[in-house]
């Protein structure tokens, strides 16, 4: 990885400041098991780049325009009185960097399917029904130690058209935006212990059982709410550190 | 300690919409605002569609657009709705019918960067969709700049034969056109940064 520097007198080198990717970690773009990924990834070698001004600098999204309620799907869409239906849960955990420091700040999105596995998507069709008190998203920003917290309901599993009878374990969609454009991402939270996780072909995308792991939510009773909720705990890895970062000694940073 | 490994990847499936965008696809009442929903400027209009392999427009896919100002500046407040001010970020899902994006926003000035190399004006634009396993990242630069693209050191990288793919044609006064190729001949340059 380290092939790659920039010429003398050019920008950051490459990893200097978050460490490049390890896209053997990540999926593969192009998965035969994974129908759409067949044409939609490029087929060419990305080109690796410096870090400039362009990634390195704090993404500017509207943090005044959070919300304190935005964070409890159960009743973020509901109607007057009511609640979603489904197995109450808290999902919770950290957001932390490669070095296992927290990232404050960081903008966490989730959105999911009901407890039925139906989306409130114009493009959905499953013929699961639709909850009227589930809207499916909501939204947060990471505390100073990098914590987060969402109540919801659990997803249900559901049928999609790949293989000939191929189903999404329950899992929750996650955008994690931290503090610079490099460190952006998604990806997907799953339950411990359901058997679908090693059937899907999305999963499989990714090779190392133990970067699979990295995606699957523990069950975790001491953070479940006596007759409420269970809860699941999910800590998620961003690139780099997250030091401030100084114009004149990149390298120390 | 030992270096932690970063959370893998996965696809934003084909509803990405609704966490990222959900006023896009008519859930209300949830958010007062979409995060990143115009840059706060309309100085120009950027529209193309992105291709998959097959040469069919990606219909579902949602692309962020960050950039500098029309000074080039990059350390822009955080601001949001209260203050209108210039963000330099923006969401914009492709028309799910016609897979066509637009985004109006600043032309974007010469970025100096943090050491003091110059790179030619450019968005940089990040792409999620069904299909996509890990969010590609690329750039887009003004067919209008020819001499600072001549000098960029990002573009300087990319093989000669592929740097068009990069380059927004002008169409008209303040409007831009770029397609972008998931695949294919003229596969658009994506990024490891």
């Amino acid at each position: 990885m380290a092939k790659a520097t920039s010429k003398a007198g050019a920008s950051a080198r490459p990893g200097a400041v978050f460490p490049l990717r390890d896209r053997k970690w990540h999926p593969k773009p192009r998965d035969a098991g994974y129908r759409s990924s067949i044409l939609r990834s490029p087929k060419k070698k990305l080109v690796i780049i410096p870090q400039t001004a362009s990634e390195l600098t704090g993404p500017v999204f509207g943090h005044d325009l959070i919300g304190n309620k935005d964070t409890d799907l159960i009743t973020n869409f509901a109607r007057s009185g009511k609640s979603a239906i489904g197995e109450r849960i808290i999902v919770h955990g950290r957001v932390l960097d490669e070095q296992g420091r927290g990232v404050p700040d960081c903008l966490v999105e989730i959105w999911q399917a009901n407890a039925g596995g139906r989306y409130r998507h114009v493009n959905e069709s499953y013929i699961a029904p639709l909850d009227p008190d589930f809207g499916g998203c909501g939204r947060t920003l990471t505390a100073k130690d990098g914590s987060y917290r969402f109540t919801t309901i659990r997803p249900g599993p559901y049928p999609w058209p790949n293989g000939p009878n191929d189903w999404r374990p329950a899992h929750i969609h996650f955008s994690l935006f931290g503090q610079a454009f490099t460190q952006r991402l998604i990806t997907q939270m799953y339950f411990e212990g359901d058997p679908l996780i090693p059937r899907c072909p999305i999963v499989r995308t990714i090779k190392d059982p133990k970067a699979i792991g990295q995606l699957v939510a523990k069950l975790d009773m001491d953070g479940a709410k006596p007759m409420d909720s269970l809860a699941y705990r999910f800590d998620i890895i961003l690139r780099g550190a997250r030091s401030t970062l100084f114009e004149n000694r990149l390298e120390g940073n | 300690m030992a270096r932690k490994k970063e959370s893998p990847s996965q696809t934003a499936g084909p509803y990405v919409h609704i966490g990222l965008t959900p006023g896009a696809v008519g859930i209300r009442g949830i958010y007062a605002q979409d995060l990143g929903k115009e840059t706060g400027a309309d100085a120009i209009t950027l529209t193309g569609t992105v291709f998959d392999g097959a040469g069919e427009p990606v219909r579902d896919c949602l692309i962020e657009f960050t950039q500098a100002d029309e000074k080039g500046r990059t350390k822009l407040a955080k601001v949001g709705r209260k203050t209108g001010k210039f963000t330099g970020f923006a969401r914009v899902p492709v028309d799910l019918k016609t897979g066509k994006f637009r985004l109006k926003t600043a032309k974007p000035g010469a970025i100096k960067d943090i050491d003091g190399t110059l790179h030619a004006p450019h968005i940089t634009a990040w792409i999620v969709a069904r299909g996509i396993n890990i969010g590609l990242h690329t750039r887009i630069y003004f067919a209008d700049e020819a001499e600072a693209n001549a000098a960029d050191p990002v573009l300087s990288r990319v093989p000669k034969s592929r740097r068009a793919t990069l380059i927004a044609d002008k169409t008209g006064k303040s409007r831009y056109c770029i397609d972008i190729r998931l695949q294919g001949e003229d596969e658009t340059v994506f990024f490891d940064v």
